[in-house]
């Protein structure tokens, strides 16, 4: 079998093909997380899957994040897991603008569901998505509820004094 | 002393109120098929989390529910009297939930077990119903999170009650009917 792999093999490999297209790599609580652009992922994605060494052969999910502070208001999360050397990675990418990143379906055939709910929650469009629609909310459901300017509570419910919660000027929608 | 085996040595529940006399008993119907209907409600358990939990000891002999003439669960909502939620209630689980009750034939009651089921409970977000009163009309709410099954056999009681005591005409009412068209049901 192939030698063993670890984070500073990966890293190595994935420098000789990418370069600075994929930076700032840490180790936070001892899994490695790198840093791309929407234009990369996918063909990172596809290198470190089809790669005979590396062998990433499974997403484990897609997520987002939404920093309604930074200029980059969205970052899409992609963990991947090499079975053959039990590693995992954290891929992250910051999307500026209108939230939008090409699928990874035709990478990951488990992508799909995984996109849809990251679309369900954030609003993030992957584009070549061929059924993007709403996953596990109801699907009336008007706003992306994870997004910070919607609030957590529900707001169909009239019996709630914000007095009694300490936080009379708090803006809420209702 | 032998046992007298003629006289009941206890008394399984009272007669209706009527007038009696040797041979004969005249009560109303009302009553009568009220004290009947009482101890033969077939509840449909609509159980979604922790409070379903506490409703299988209710069955369970230790509480033992067919005490009461609930002996007989129906998962059919169209042969169930009594439609028994019991849990949190998603908002994508509401339609669901009320086509259940919609299936149930008249008459028919509701009680809501445990704080989720009756005002969404800690649940306070976008995804929660914030209680089943929302889409359907409920007779008795069980508070709890979740409720002892001596909660829960408290709250069939007062079904209980309800079935024993209302009239047999009420479901025909103007006010009931009123009630239902506000939830927008047939």
């Amino acid at each position: 079998m192939s030698a063993i792999v670890d984070y500073k093999n990966v890293l190595e490999r994935i420098g000789e093909k990418f370069g600075a297209k994929v930076h700032s790599p840490e180790e936070p609580y001892g899994m490695l997380t790198l840093k791309t652009d929407k234009d990369s992922i996918i063909p990172l994605l596809q290198f470190l899957r089809d790669d005979v060494e590396l062998q990433f052969i499974f997403l484990t999910d897609i997520c987002a994040v939404h920093f309604p502070d930074k200029a980059e208001k969205f970052e899409v999360v992609y963990h991947i897991h090499s079975f053959m050397h039990n590693l995992r990675i954290r891929i992250k990418v910051a999307l500026s603008g209108e939230p939008k990143i090409p699928t990874a379906i035709n990478i990951f055939k488990g992508a799909n569901w995984m996109e849809r709910e990251t679309y369900d929650f954030y609003g993030v469009i992957f584009e070549g998505h061929p059924n993007l629609k709403r996953i596990l909310n109801v699907d009336e459901m008007t706003i992306f509820p994870m997004r910070k300017e919607y609030p957590l509570e529900d707001n169909t419910r009239l019996d709630k004094d914000d007095k009694m919660f300490g936080r009379i000027n708090v803006n809420r929608e209702n | 002393m032998a046992l007298d085996i003629n006289t009941p040595q206890a008394k399984i529940v009272a007669p209706p109120l009527g007038v009696g006399g040797p041979g004969y008993y005249a009560t109303s119907f009302d009553k009568a098929i009220g004290l009947a209907k009482q101890f033969s409600i077939w509840p449909l358990p609509f159980a979604t989390s922790c409070c379903g939990i506490e409703f299988m000891a209710t069955m369970g002999p230790n509480y033992d529910l067919s005490r009461f003439g609930a002996e007989r669960l129906s998962f059919s909502p169209r042969q169930a009297d009594l439609l028994m939620v019991m849990g949190t209630i998603a908002k994508k689980m509401g339609p669901v939930l009320k086509q259940v009750y919609e299936q149930m034939a008249e008459p028919r009651w509701v009680i809501a077990v445990g704080a989720c089921a009756s005002s969404g409970g800690i649940f306070d977000t976008y995804s929660v119903l914030q209680g089943i009163d929302q889409i359907i009309p409920v007779d008795v709410y069980v508070p709890g999170c979740p409720p002892r099954p001596e909660q829960i056999i408290d709250g069939f009681m007062r079904i209980q009650d309800l079935v024993h005591n209302e009239s047999q005409r009420r479901r025909n009412s103007p006010e009931y009917k009123a009630l239902l068209e506000s939830y927008g049901i047939r």
